[in-house]
């Protein structure tokens, strides 16, 4: 009676852990799928790279896009760059100018301003912003030429949009998002001592000797050539959303989202590693 | 394989063709031929894939199975340089129009003839143009952008841009949806002009039996991802058959 009791528990537990293992195992497959789709989205990413670097370089440039891409990206971005830059370096001064002035310091505020603006300030705002603006505006864009099926059209009127849409898009971005950078830093210079300007009065050359007396050509090359990166990012980012838009109008939405969120994340990766790379290097 | 077809007038030649999408297969087994010089329409319910269909014999979908021979050359097989040279000679008129919203009409029509026939002068690139936009009815918009016309007048714009080109093979998905009757007409005229013209092979997909009538010299009808019917249009007015009698009274 005993044994055939424990018998049953027996059966009963081999029955619950034969339950266990197979809502395991449905759990386990269902996130190696989920990784599938995951190395397969990174696959994806990796082919569109190579196919636009394989465009970059082959015959039959689309200058005409090109330029126009450039106004767009460059010149229609210039007003937001502008208030931005400004304000970035009167929001920097103000705020630095306590803590100096506790030092008795404050000679050294145009300085420290405009060193934190140009190596790191002006880059990454400017570079998030663009995030925001260039890479939903391509995201948005080339996900409803996929979507409205324009895509396809170029395809059989045999041109190659990957070198019609994505190549024009990320040398364009590449070319101006380092000019909008240079731009925002000597914005946000001038901002610096239009706020330096609010208490007590400075000229403007004692302001720009004092800022630019501590910065070197080696303050400003890795910051130049970081933006490049940036630049490259985000268009890249932009078009390959936008180029890998799923079907429905809904998509378009997506795309335009998730490249602000990944171009965004690049730039603030990007400039890690290049803080990395200057730090090693110096 | 070139020799054969070429024999037998082939323009097209779809063998065992499947093509399906995560959860359906909207293409079973099926095979079409495309005779030389010859209008052949294609009907079918909404969602029975005549779409894709065509989008397979462009390559913008890949086949999963079967072959299709596109003036001899297997479409499945080919390199994307000979993709691309096999496609100049193929017009491809969208279900949406797919017109560039960022060009305008001009610029929409350039495009195409800019890239296939290089050979052009911008003099007579700009008469053609102004030629075969006088042909849909749309001389007068030559610098507005695509949204600010109508869906039919975006319809026939990008009927112009297809025409454009001279294609030896056109293939339309749904010419004359959602147009007039009158216009209707005139561009199921034009697709006639265009086949008496250029000696085009056309494979025209619609649901506007009038339209099937003015053009069709063959007429198929798909259903569950194949060939369900295939004949004359008198065979289909004449059919005894409840889906193709449901199709034909529906607009008589
Ligand atoms: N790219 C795609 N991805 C997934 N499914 C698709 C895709 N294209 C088409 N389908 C599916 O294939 C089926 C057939 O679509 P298709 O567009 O060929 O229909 P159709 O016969 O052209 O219909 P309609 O007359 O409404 O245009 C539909 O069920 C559709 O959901
Ligand atoms: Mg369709």
């Amino acid at each position: 009676m005993k044994k055939f009791a424990s018998f049953k528990k027996v059966t009963i537990n081999t029955h619950i852990v034969k339950k266990h293992v197979i809502r395991l195992g449905e759990k386990t497959y269902k996130k190696t799928q989920d990784a599938n789709v995951f190395f397969l989205g990174i696959g994806d990413f990796v082919l569109f790279f190579w196919e636009t670097v394989k465009e970059t370089f082959s015959l039959g440039f689309e200058f005409k896009e090109f330029l126009r891409q450039c106004y767009l990206i460059g010149y229609k971005t210039l007003p937001l760059i502008s208030v931005t830059g400004l304000i970035m370096g009167m929001v920097l001064t103000i705020q630095s100018r306590p803590v100096l002035a506790d030092f008795g310091a404050v000679s050294l505020l145009p300085g420290m301003v405009a060193a934190s603006i140009i190596r790191e300030m002006g880059p990454v705002i400017t570079a998030l912003i663009c995030a925001g603006k260039i890479g939903s505006g391509i995201g948005a864009e080339l996900g409803s030429m996929k979507v409205s099926e324009q895509i396809d059209a170029m395809e059989v009127s045999s041109t190659h949009p990957i070198r019609f849409l994505v190549v024009t898009r990320v040398l364009a971005a590449t070319l101006m998002i380092p000019i909008l950078v240079m731009y925002a830093d000597a914005l946000g210079i001038l901002g610096s001592w239009a706020a330096i300007n609010i208490k007590g009065s400075v000229s403007f050359v004692l302001f720009f000797h004092q800022a630019f007396r501590v910065i070197d050509f080696m303050d400003f090359l890795p910051a130049v050539i970081k933006t490049f990166f940036f630049g490259a990012a985000i268009g890249f980012v932009g078009c390959y959303k936008g180029y890998t838009a799923g079907r429905g109008t809904e998509s378009v939405g997506k795309a335009a989202n998730s490249a602000v969120v990944l171009a965004s994340l690049l730039v603030i990766i990007i400039d890690l590693i290049a803080v990395q790379i200057t730090d090693m290097l110096l | 394989m070139q020799e054969s077809t070429k024999k037998n007038n082939l323009v097209i030649e779809i063998c065992n063709l499947s093509k399906g999408f995560d959860n359906q297969l909207v293409l079973k087994n099926l095979s079409l031929n495309l005779m030389d010089g010859e209008n052949l329409v294609v009907l079918g319910k909404s969602g029975s894939g005549k779409s894709v269909l065509i989008k397979c014999i462009v390559r913008l979908l890949n086949a999963d199975q079967g072959s299709i021979h596109v003036l001899g050359k297997n479409v499945n097989e080919l390199r994307s340089k000979e993709l691309a040279k096999l496609r100049e000679k193929i017009g491809f008129l969208f279900q949406s129009g797919a017109l560039y919203d960022s060009m305008t009409i001009k610029q929409n029509l350039e495009f195409p003839l800019i890239r296939i026939k290089k050979k052009l002068t911008k003099k007579e690139r700009d008469e053609k143009i102004e030629e075969v936009l006088v042909n849909v009815g749309l001389g007068e918009t030559l610098d507005q952008m695509p949204s600010e016309l109508s869906g039919g007048m975006r319809k026939r714009a990008s009927l112009a841009r297809t025409i454009i080109v001279d294609p030896m093979i056109m293939l339309y998905d749904e010419p004359t949806t959602g147009l007039d009757p009158v216009t209707s007409n005139g561009i199921s005229t034009l697709i006639n002009d265009v086949q008496k013209k250029y000696k085009t092979s056309s494979i025209i997909i619609t649901h506007d039996i009038e339209c099937a009538r003015a053009t069709a010299d063959r007429i198929i009808m798909l259903k569950d991802g194949d060939v369900y019917m295939e004949g004359s249009i008198d065979d289909f007015e004449n059919s005894t058959d409840e889906l193709i009698q449901s199709f034909f009274k529906e607009k008589t």
